[in-house]
């Protein structure tokens, strides 16, 4: 079997398609069955109380934040080095469901520190890179729009976004420095106690369902972006006027 | 169409045998020093804008002596990130207008030692002076003699960085519509560590805590930026050249 045939858009585009669904179910179901869990079956939190709860949703979004970053990086490196075109539209697929996942991770924890912290935000370690990972995105995205020629915007973003990469861990690493040079921590997320098992499957269930949610979205925009790029081609225009030939 | 008055001189100073790196880079620096030092006054803008910034922050807050002392650090950097920010288009933009940065990528040298003589000359017209100028601004600052050691050092040390990272910026925009905020987007957060080890620095030592820590993390830092940025730099122009 050859493996390359996928690389083609034309290829990909109906197999994108039939994937997307695929995951897209699976992330739905896995959704109400994470929500149902964290919300109905997992005890209240007895030194936090309900506000805990966000985590079912906040976890999954920092995890997927950064983890997109790296699959961002993975395919932007394979669009250079290869020349890859769908390996680009790949990347530019997934930037916005990065940034979206950066922002709901920012929010939702804003509004967890409100009760249990007494703020909205603090200059910890973790939040500060979130929020830096944020204009990452933000720059990528930015740049994309900011190029009428395709290509060039490809490996312009490309290369920003592996620039970016390399910068992401000396980044994270810095400013956790930062923090713990000003003061000694006095909230910290590791400190928590051992979680129950029902809210880390919960959380696993959420991550797995955001997981897919992620996979499932990028697929659905890569097709557009794959349609808007090779229109004009024979395949597209019979894809959208199936009556002419 | 082409002007042959950059290519000739360019191709004549070295048969393609000779083209080095180091002729490449020092052909490169003379050039841009020589170009800068033909419009002097935008440096000195530059560097006014710089003196002005840091001058603000007090009137905008307190001129109460412990705050200064713990704001100063952090300000002369900024600062310092602001007044590289705003040279940066300089760096390739004018020569990507009138065709010269084509010229320089067909020219036999390898680009991104051509690219390191420009970073250099852009880092010795507008950072060196911001370096030389922060002891006197640390003064306003109240800061001692220690700190305000530590702070041009430090600043020695991160303000290249800021000119290698930017150049990666400054390629990647060339050409673009809203390139300036734009460009101020893609760098800005590229240059976090930079500002946290350079500031960190003072404020270690303001703590009375050693700076040996920090500054080791800003020459680290600087030895990757020197490898790594003229080469991302120069991919970043061959995809604008295209």
């Amino acid at each position: 079997m050859n493996y390359f045939r996928y690389s083609s858009p034309a290829a990909f585009y109906p197999l994108a398609g039939t994937l997307a669904r695929v995951f897209g179910w699976i992330a739905v179901l896995l959704a109400i069955a994470g929500l149902w869990i964290g919300f109905a079956i997992a005890p209240t939190d007895f030194q936090q109380g309900d506000a805990y709860r966000i985590i079912f949703i906040h976890v999954p979004a920092a995890w997927m934040s950064m983890f997109i970053y790296l699959v961002m990086a993975f395919w932007s490196a394979l669009s250079l080095g290869l020349n890859a075109r769908l390996s680009a539209m790949m990347a530019q697929a997934l930037a916005p469901t990065g940034a979206l996942m950066t922002f709901i991770a920012l929010w939702t924890g804003a509004f967890w520190g409100r009760p249990t912290w007494g703020t909205y935000w603090a200059w910890d370690a973790r939040m500060t890179s979130e929020l830096i990972l944020l204009f990452l995105y933000f720059g990528v995205i930015a740049l994309r729009n900011a190029i009428d020629d395709d290509r060039r915007a490809d490996r312009a973003c490309a290369v920003l976004t592996l620039v970016g990469a390399v910068n992401v861990p000396i980044i994270y690493f810095s400013v956790q420095w930062w923090n713990t040079l000003h003061q000694g921590s006095t909230i910290s997320l590791v400190a928590a106690p051992r979680m129950a098992t029902i809210m880390l499957t919960g959380m696993l269930v959420m991550t797995f369902a955001a997981w897919f949610y992620a996979i499932a979205v990028a697929l659905v925009r890569v097709r557009c972006i794959i349609l808007e790029r090779e229109q004009g081609a024979a395949w597209t225009s019979q894809l959208t006027e199936p009556g002419k030939s | 169409m082409n002007s042959p008055a950059a290519s000739t001189t360019l191709a004549r100073s070295a048969s393609p045998a000779e083209a080095g790196a180091w002729p490449g880079m020092r052909w490169a620096l003379r050039r841009d020093l020589k170009l800068a030092l033909r419009s002097r006054s935008e440096l000195g803008v530059q560097l006014l804008f710089y003196v002005i910034v840091v001058s603000l922050f007090p009137l905008a807050s307190s001129p109460d002596r412990n705050l200064l002392m713990a704001m100063g650090p952090g300000v002369l950097w900024v600062a310092a990130l602001l007044a590289s920010l705003l040279s940066l288009p300089r760096l390739f933009a004018s020569d990507y207008a009138d065709g010269v940065l084509e010229q320089i990528a067909l020219s036999p040298y390898p680009l991104p030692a051509l690219v390191s003589g420009k970073i250099a000359a852009h880092w010795l017209t507008t950072g060196l002076p911001v370096v030389l100028l922060a002891p006197l601004l640390g003064l306003q600052y109240a800061l001692d003699g220690e700190a305000l050691t530590v702070l041009t050092f430090a600043l020695l040390l991160g303000t290249p960085i800021l000119s290698l990272l930017g150049a990666i910026g400054a390629a990647l925009t060339l050409g673009l519509r809203g390139g300036g905020s734009l460009l101020a987007l893609l760098v800005l957060p590229l240059c976090v560590p930079v500002l946290i080890f350079g500031a960190g620095a003072v404020a270690a030592v303001q703590a009375g805590l050693g700076a040996t820590g920090n500054l080791q993390l800003l020459g680290a830092g600087l030895l990757v930026a020197i490898v790594g940025a003229p080469l991302a730099a120069s991919a970043a122009i061959r995809i604008a050249l295209d």
